[in-house]
């Protein structure tokens, strides 16, 4: 167990550079999820961590050493990859043991630490079958064996569930924090999934282009979202951003106004506004409440509902034009065309200067 | 039993008639005319009528004997012996021609002899050139199946990689492969040849002189030998491309879990690549092995048989017997024992490299 400590990581192939100076800090026993987009480089990260890339700049320490150099098996690491990688020919037994038996670990030992993972894995009955009859889900559990039979500082999690139909994912989405609550390793888990992000992690970092745009405490980023790539990556539906125009900036806060919103003052949080600047309004579907058509601060029709019975989204096209979403928590009844009001609390909503 | 395949499909056989007439015309019509003509006297031209013989071609070459020689003795029952010592033997022929009392020695030849204290064991048979034959093809498939597939196999390790240029490689060593087996015989028989030969010249100006020149395909001890190092060389660009296919067949991502177990570069080989090959292997050897027992051209091209027999073959044998001697019976027959062979051999490999 160790802590795992990032700074200024670069990587270039040619002139390109697909990772920019990534600075992050694991702490001992903590589970922390990179998210992004497809071709944001988390894999990259993960794999430059993993010493199956080469870091080009900047330095990588874990458990306070350098490792940028090492090979992979000697930087106390174990790697659950997305297609599982375990070895066709092998039964799952040979498969957990395989790190054990290439280091020429004794008989009753490796064992002992087959026995070991199986129990912890609740997969003892699998023990003696090969890959090709098991399902996917089982054969995640033989790579996860084989990482845990490692006994490593830090495991590491490339997409591990995005070979999964939805409900096994849910499965192993459980399994694998129940895991992190038993073993109390140091985990670093590569996802698309920003379910499995807010569920699993102590820390969300989320990237993009190679660059960290925040990190966090999953709540912290979902209810303070340090930029427009975050507040719309997180939550789901996606946040509404209503393009805006500041009346008037306070200490605290920060007015704004448009043709289709009320004047409002939302918090500023540190954030620097000029007046007369445009900025862009974000308040998540789940916060916009509907009101009688007098009052309220969004106007706008129908488009569409979904109605998904403990939730109704609703498409809402507002008079300037542009569309917003609403996930209303109870099933209602809606008919495209019908005129709609919302409002929010101002605190919850974001001030994004452009 | 009428499917839709025979009935109401009448454009597809269409199309498949003339692949099916030709295989049937040059291959299985062949096939089993051969095993027809094995059990008759029939010649290539002859102005009698063919007599079936029964399995009196097969008897013929396959009759095989081993014959025990006692010293020979004086009066008072010491053993003669030569000037330097040896124990003298009767003659061979004087078993195998006209002696009643061993009728089934009648008509054999020796092909080698061994000494078993004073006694002389003598193997003898009817057509010592046959096996003669039968056992060069078996050491040239001996050694060329596991060389040449050991040597594809690291060569195809090596062009595995991504290197710069590395599709030149490629090209070279797949280069002989696509050059006429003809045309590569006459090239190694100069390479061969012994007195200006590359090979003596080479061998000479890396020794400074000491290595003596040597004529590669005229003695006996080394003629096959370098029909098979011509031939391993020739074909193992082939097999190189087909390991190379098996190769990249392997998940890059097997590799990269057996690197972060830390396994060396042996055990990678050992736990990954080689148990991933194991289909592509068995073809491999399959394929070398039919190749090899069916030599021919090289030596053809190459030695034609000789010297005293040392490269002759089955498939040659088959040949000249059947064209060269116009005993078209005798090749038959020989064709067909290949053909058994090559088969149980095949079995036996499937048998054994079989998925447990």
């Amino acid at each position: 167990m160790a802590d795992v400590k990032l700074r200024d990581i670069r990587k270039s192939y040619g002139a390109t550079e697909v990772i920019k100076g990534v600075d992050i800090d694991i702490a001992d026993g903590e589970f922390v999820v990179f998210v992004g987009p497809s071709g944001c480089g988390k894999s990259t990260l993960l794999r430059m961590i993993a010493g199956l890339e080469d870091i080009t700049a900047g330095t990588l320490e874990i458990d306070g050493v350098r490792v940028n150099d090492l090979e992979p098996s000697r930087r106390g690491i174990a790697m659950v990859f997305q297609s599982y990688a375990i070895f066709p020919h092998m039964t799952v037994r040979e498969n957990v043991a395989f790190g054990l038996t290439i280091n020429k670990v004794s008989k009753a030992d490796k064992e002992a630490a087959v026995a070991n993972a199986a129990r912890i894995l609740q997969m003892e009955h699998l023990l003696d079958r090969r890959p090709s009859e098991l399902s996917g889900g089982q054969r995640q559990r033989v790579a996860i064996g084989r990482a845990i039979v490692r006994d490593p500082k830090v495991f590491l999690f490339d997409e591990p569930l995005s070979n999964l139909d939805a409900a096994l994912r849910m499965d192993m989405r459980m399994e694998i924090g129940k895991l992190h609550q038993d073993l109390g390793a140091s985990m670093i888990y590569v996802t698309h999934d920003q379910v499995e992000a807010m569920t699993l992690a102590d820390k969300i970092v989320v990237l993009k282009d190679g660059q960290v745009m925040q990190a966090g405490a999953p709540m912290d980023l979902y209810h303070n979202p340090a930029n427009l790539f975050v507040a719309g990556f997180l939550g789901a539906p996606s946040m509404n951003f209503i393009p805006v125009s500041v009346t008037e900036v306070g200490p605290d806060t920060v007015t704004v106004s448009s043709p289709s919103l009320d004047a409002i003052s939302v918090p500023r949080k540190g954030r620097d506004f000029t007046t007369g600047q445009t900025a862009t309004l974000g308040v998540r579907p789940q916060y916009l409440r509907p009101v009688g058509a007098d009052a309220g601060m969004l106007h706008g029709t129908v488009v569409l509902t979904e109605r998904l019975g403990s939730e109704t989204v609703v498409d809402v096209k507002l008079a300037n034009g542009s569309k917003i979403i609403a996930a209303l928590p109870q099933d209602m009844v809606m008919s495209p065309g019908e005129a709609v009001s919302f409002t929010f609390a101002p605190d919850q909503a974001h001030a994004f200067p452009e | 039993m009428a499917s839709k395949l025979t009935t109401s499909n009448r454009a597809g056989w269409g199309f498949a008639l003339p692949g099916f007439g030709l295989i049937a015309l040059f291959i299985v019509i062949p096939f089993f005319f051969a095993f027809y003509l094995s059990l008759t006297n029939q010649r290539l031209i002859s102005p009698n009528p063919t007599e079936f013989v029964g399995l009196s071609n097969y008897e013929n070459l396959l009759s095989i004997g081993v014959l025990t020689l006692e010293p020979e003795r004086d009066d008072a029952g010491t053993i003669i012996r030569d000037d330097d010592g040896l124990p003298e033997y009767p003659r061979v022929r004087s078993f195998t021609r006209n002696n009643p009392d061993f009728p089934q020695y009648a008509g054999m030849q020796e092909w080698f002899r061994w000494q078993s204290g004073d006694t002389a064991k003598v193997v003898v048979a009817t057509d010592v050139v046959f096996w003669k034959s039968l056992w060069n093809t078996v050491k040239f498939v001996l050694v060329v199946a596991p060389v040449q597939a050991g040597l594809a196999l690291c060569l195809a390790l090596l062009i595995n990689q991504r290197l710069r240029g590395i599709n030149v490689y490629r090209a070279i060593y797949f280069m002989p492969v696509v050059v006429s087996i003809v045309v590569v015989s006459l090239l190694w028989r100069f390479l061969y040849s012994p007195d200006s030969g590359l090979l003596n010249n080479m061998l000479q100006g890396l020794t400074f002189g000491i290595f003596e020149p040597r004529d590669w395909l005229g003695n006996p001890d080394t003629a096959l030998g370098s029909i098979m190092a011509m031939s391993i060389w020739q074909a193992v660009g082939f097999h190189m491309v087909i390991w190379l296919a098996g190769l990249q067949t392997i998940s890059p991502m097997l590799y990269e879990a057996a690197s972060i177990e830390g396994a060396s570069k042996w055990q990678t080989f050992r736990y990954v690549t080689w148990p991933g090959l194991r289909n592509t292997a068995v073809l491999v050897l399959i394929v070398i092995t039919m190749q090899a027992f069916a030599l021919f051209a090289q030596i053809d091209v190459m030695t034609n048989g000789g010297p005293l027999d040392s490269t002759t073959t089955l498939v040659f044998q088959t040949v000249e017997r059947g064209y060269g001697k116009q005993d078209i019976s005798g090749g038959a027959t020989i064709s067909v024992i290949l053909f058994l062979l090559v088969l149980t051999i095949s079995l036996i490999q499937r048998f054994l490299t079989r998925e447990r």
